[in-house]
């Protein structure tokens, strides 16, 4: 198949392929899911992200 | 060569405005938690695959799968999946909403705040300290590689300037993580790498010719002398695996697959991009791009790798690895040779951007790992952090480039960059896997099971990779100085066992003592975590 003999070699071929399909069909269905709006969520993320500057501004 | 330096100059100037561009916006922005809402999914996702994908997988392995054959796309199927469907759909989630949780922002403040031990953060901040400069050194290695290939001058010098770029850019801002520098860099390797593998069917009349060509040429009496040594180690071809139980069969699979390819879920510094994204949507989205970033990457780089065989066979008729005279050296030496210099100019580009954008995650993870998780934390000092960390980033580029200098005088057989970077891979996976699964999916796991699992994998590792693991204990020389040996079981009864990676023996071992310290507190009725604290770390997980 495809050229190659060893089955185990053209499986991965075809895998690698189906693994990032898979990636794609899993990105697409949740393309709208996980958006956080929380009021909570939103200042605990900032929090974060502020101490987070603080350290990119000591690099 | 001019044109190939001002293109260089002007890719330098675009990064440096790029990095300027974005620094202003967040520091500007009145709210940049929104500003950073308002990016691009496909802006961040290619940055994600910029720390991903460095020059060791693009020259290393792909020159490992020039000599190995294309069984490496085994790992190309592990790195998708593991390293982005699992790591992300698996692991990210809850890494980042525990990181925010805890406020963490290190790999190893996450673990030490989550199991509330300062020495558990210092400790894992030491091993990557420690450790992660053979990693760095690598992909340093594979950009030097092409550079003294492609303009033909000495290792020596192409380090030189390697290094000199990449301080350069490290000066410019680089560590800040500016998304947009990093998407920019992303897009020009993928772009780099399709023409490349275009380029490379086309040339051979097509994917199925191509493979068939690969194929054939192994029937040939003149390749089989050629890979007589290979074939004696297991060898079948380029387009089959090696025998089952051979010593390269041991490579291919335990150390360049598994090593790699399970190493990429304890990496400290991807597991940190988990928390700085803004939502699990983006998570979910970067699945998408992710899986076809890294497709694009090892796939192409392993095929093309693997293809070059066929290319140096027909024109000199000798197979890429005596015709490149190093295992590193297989891919400069095909774009040298084969590619049209216009594309040699890209693929410089191509492979600047890898290493730049992996190498400023590397020491971005260096220097917090000195300053706030061994200085700070671990050692509880206050004061000189900035200096203790910027001192890091200092000591890690030093240390990274002296043994990228060193990495040269190894056995250029040997696949020296696959072997540091799945070097490093093994042991983070050894160390830190299966405490940081314990962290985000098991809330009654004990702080001593995580500490005593993380010290055995990280002793067992250490110790395999100095002292029984022939490939890197014979070119780490301690054993030979302290038995005259390159392995203290070669030649007796357990000799198979030098074939062994790290990680297949210190993994197991980590994971047998956490099970069996957990076991032990729960038959004892003892916890040593507060069930407050717990609460914390797995609000809304």
């Amino acid at each position: 198949m495809l050229g190659i003999p060893d089955a185990s070699i053209w499986s991965a071929y075809v895998l690698s392929i189906a693994c990032a399909i898979l990636c794609v069909v899993y990105g697409l269905l949740n393309w709208k899911r996980g958006m956080e709006n929380d009021e909570q969520q939103i200042i605990e993320e900032r929090v974060w992200e502020s101490q987070e500057r603080e350290i990119e501004e000591s690099l | 060569m001019l044109i190939t330096i001002l293109v260089t100059l002007v890719y330098l100037f675009i990064v440096a405005y790029l990095g300027y561009v974005g620094f202003r916006q967040t520091k500007s922005s009145k709210d940049y938690l929104v500003a950073g809402r308002q990016v691009h999914p496909l802006v961040m996702a290619l940055s994600y695959g910029g720390t991903f994908i460095s020059t060791s997988a693009i020259v290393g392995f792909g020159g490992a799968a020039g000599t190995l054959g294309m069984g490496l796309l085994w790992l190309t199927v592990l790195n998708i999946f593991f390293g982005i469907f699992i790591a992300f759909v698996v692991f990210g989630k809850r890494t980042r909403k525990m990181g925010h949780n805890l406020d963490a922002h290190t790999f190893p403040e996450l673990l030490g705040l989550r199991f509330n031990s300062k020495f558990l953060q210092g400790f894992a901040g030491v091993i990557i300290f420690l450790f992660m400069p053979i990693y760095t050194a690598a992909v340093i290695k594979g950009g030097t590689d092409f550079i003294e290939s492609y303009f033909q001058i000495p290792y020596d010098v192409a380090l030189f300037f390697f290094v000199i770029i990449v301080a350069l850019y490290v000066w410019m801002g680089g560590l800040k993580g500016v998304m947009y520098t990093d998407a920019f860099q992303a897009s020009i390797m993928f772009i780099g790498m399709v023409v490349l593998l275009i380029f490379t069917y086309v040339q051979l009349g097509g994917i199925v010719s191509a493979h068939q060509q690969l194929t054939d040429m192994f029937g040939d009496e003149n390749v089989r002398q050629q890979t007589g040594k290979l074939i004696a180690g297991g060898f079948q071809g380029w387009t089959s695996m090696p025998v089952a139980g051979s010593p390269i069969w041991w490579n291919l699979v335990t150390t360049i697959v598994l090593g790699v390819g399970i190493g990429v879920l304890a990496q400290p510094q991807l597991v940190v991009r988990f928390m700085t994204v803004k939502s699990n949507m983006e998570l979910n989205r970067a699945v998408l791009s992710g899986g076809i970033f890294i497709l694009a990457m090892t796939g192409i780089a392993f095929v093309v790798g693997a293809l070059t065989n066929v290319f140096f066979y027909k024109s000199a008729g000798k197979i890429a690895f005596v015709a490149a005279g190093a295992n590193d050296s297989i891919i400069p030496v095909y774009i040298k040779t084969f590619i049209p210099p216009w594309f040699g100019t890209v693929f410089l580009l191509t492979l600047l951007a890898a290493a730049m954008s992996t190498i400023s995650s590397q020491f971005h993870t260096m220097g917090t790992a000195a300053g706030r998780d061994i200085y700070e934390k671990a050692l509880g000092q206050k004061g000189n952090s900035l200096f203790i960390t910027r001192s890091g980033v200092l000591v890690g580029v030093l240390l990274s480039a002296v043994l990228a200098l060193l990495a040269k005088r190894l056995d250029v057989s040997m696949a020296i960059i696959a072997t540091g970077t799945a070097l490093f891979f093994g042991l983070c996976a050894s160390s830190f896997l299966p405490a940081y699964l314990g962290a985000l999916y098991c809330k009654n796991m004990p702080k001593a099971a995580a500490l005593w699992g993380m010290i055995c994998g990280f002793i067992t590792g250490a110790f395999w990779i100095f002292f029984i693991h022939e490939k890197e204990s014979s070119s780490l020389q301690l054993v030979k100085a302290l038995t005259g040996k390159t392995s203290l079981v070669k030649d007796t009864s357990f000799a198979r066992l030098a074939m062994v990676d790290p990680l297949l023996i210190a993994l197991p071992v980590s994971v047998v003592v956490t099970l069996l310290v957990w076991i032990t507190y729960v038959m004892l009725k003892k916890s040593d975590m507060d069930v407050n604290h717990i609460e914390r770390c797995f609000k809304g997980v």
